[in-house]
């Protein structure tokens, strides 16, 4: 177990409901949920969470939070909103994935092989660094995310895509090299860190 | 109509060769007709479109789409934001929100920007080029300027998520809106009635880590359309754009469908039948062809 998340445990002792509310983004609604279940018969890849939102808010109020945090689940939402404009509660649900998504991340124990943990990692490494995203090189590391030999297949089996892309020039092999910036990438990059910073000194764990 | 102008945030996958290249071209195109006026919010930075929260907290993904709205500012004072971008819209709109609502927000977004010499009202409307046009110009309006009208085309309007929900349209539900088959009907074409997944959802950018889930949901979209017997798709987001077109041929060797349904937008309906040639309709950017149109706009 990372320090950061023994400290934690430590800090909110039987208390995960206050931990959420105090800093995951908009935990605080988490208290608000009355069980209906719209939000898990909303989601679009629902019936591939093993607890769909309803249920983990339940489990945060019962202070199950190991299989919160660890959860795969959080990491399949596709940010489509159904949750959100359904919930008769206006719990900003997709909100609330989110944001126990990036604590757990934060606090080191985030389920590592889940993709989507990957590749958003890999989409936020990708805009920060020139302040908009190079599409290639997001590709290629999202193909090479598992290692070369996975990467290998699974660049041939997009192969077909790629072409099409490159065919209707909506994919440059330029962005290789060089490629779409922010001209003040600098200027970004120190708002980035301030805000990291800001937020680090409210919730007492550095970001991973 | 006299000239409108916008302060415009036309987002990373509007970019020369990148992939929603082809949307920024029609899109110029029908701003050109309807004497749109879009002046770009200078050297303006990617939102994280709602997928950046493993390495972004909630601060600095909100510090992204504030130095957008505090150059927009700057640059462009006393202009509505417009992006073409349904994630664009969605990101910048939402931290418009969550800055009015919440004053330490508020402060520590700006305490951020000041690391770069900026700050941030972030009082400007943001809307979606599809708001301009509707609430803007609306369909009457839009229909003027039809020179080809898409006659005898069948269009399935796949709205999808994120400009319609949590915002949506004003005016529109959010289980069946409306005004995809409207500008459908407004350029002559014929919408499918009822389409079965116009509001679902493709996937996004988990197309890209969850491709079997997401394919299987993309299936039922083609599925859909095809059964309400449409010759091709129109939608108004880049994500659902290329999910939707370009993985036919996979989703056609996993589940031994036919799929070869063209995917537009709506931008690249409106410059055909406003008489713009296929180049500036965007049409060469089709990874299927949409035939009916390259035949209307070389007539």
């Amino acid at each position: 177990m990372s320090d950061a998340n023994q400290q934690m445990v430590e800090q909110y002792r039987n208390d995960f409901l206050r931990e959420v509310e105090e800093n995951v983004e908009e935990g605080e609604w988490v208290k608000m949920c009355m069980q209906c279940g719209v939000c898990s018969g909303s989601c679009p890849l629902g019936p591939h969470w093993d607890h769909p939102p309803q249920e983990l808010f339940m489990m945060i109020r019962a202070g199950k939070r190991d299989e919160v945090l660890q959860s795969t689940s959080m990491w399949m939402c596709t940010s489509c909103y159904n949750c959100i404009v359904r919930c008769p509660r206006e719990l900003p649900i997709t909100h609330i994935m989110h944001g126990l998504a990036h604590y757990a991340k934060r606090l080191g124990i985030a389920p590592k092989n889940q993709p989507t943990h990957k590749f958003s990692q890999l989409f936020w490494n990708n805009l920060s660094k020139t302040g908009r995203v190079n599409e290639l090189k997001l590709g290629l590391a999202l193909y090479f995310m598992n290692g070369l030999g996975e990467g290998v297949k699974t660049a041939l089996k997009m192969k077909d895509v790629g072409l099409g892309m490159l065919l209707t020039k909506r994919l440059s092999p330029m962005e290789l090299i060089g490629g779409h910036k922010c001209k003040d990438a600098k200027g970004l990059q120190a708002i980035l860190k301030k805000a990291e910073e800001l937020e680090a000194a409210r919730i007492p764990v550095a970001g991973k | 109509m006299s000239k409108k102008s916008y302060s415009f945030y036309p987002g990373c996958s509007s970019q020369k060769a990148a992939s929603a290249s082809n949307y920024m071209v029609s899109v110029n195109s029908m701003c050109e007709t309807l004497d749109i006026e879009l002046n770009e919010i200078p050297d303006w930075n990617c939102c994280s479109a709602s997928i950046g929260y493993a390495g972004g907290g909630e601060l600095p993904r909100l510090a992204l789409s504030a130095r957008n709205m505090a150059i927009s500012e700057q640059a462009n004072p006393g202009q509505d934001i417009v992006a073409t971008c349904a994630a664009c819209w969605l990101a910048t709109k939402e931290t418009q929100e969550r800055l009015h609502q919440d004053d330490r927000l508020m402060a520590e977004t700006n305490e951020a920007l000041a690391a770069a010499g900026l700050k941030v009202k972030a009082d400007q409307k943001v809307r979606h080029m599809v708001e301009v046009l509707i609430e803007d110009f609306g369909y009457d309006e839009l229909g003027k300027h039809v020179k080809k009208p898409l006659d005898g085309i069948k269009i399935a309007g796949y709205v999808g998520c994120q400009t319609n929900r949590p915002f949506g349209i004003d005016g529109e539900s959010y289980e069946n809106p409306k005004y995809l088959d409207k500008l459908v009907e407004t350029m002559g074409a014929e919408p499918v009635e009822n389409y079965d997944k116009k509001v679902s959802c493709c996937g996004g950018a988990l197309a890209f880590s969850e491709p079997e889930k997401s394919q299987a949901l993309i299936k039922d979209i083609i599925e859909s359309a095809y059964d309400g017997g449409a010759d091709m798709i129109v939608t108004p987001c880049p994500v659902c754009q290329m999910n939707v077109e370009v993985y036919q041929n996979h989703i056609n060797q996993k589940y031994k469908t036919n799929f070869k349904m063209p995917v537009v937008y709506y931008s690249t309906l409106m410059s055909v039948a406003y008489g713009r040639s296929g180049k500036e309709a965007g049409l060469d950017g089709q990874v299927i062809k949409a035939k009916q149109l390259e035949a209307i706009a070389s007539k």
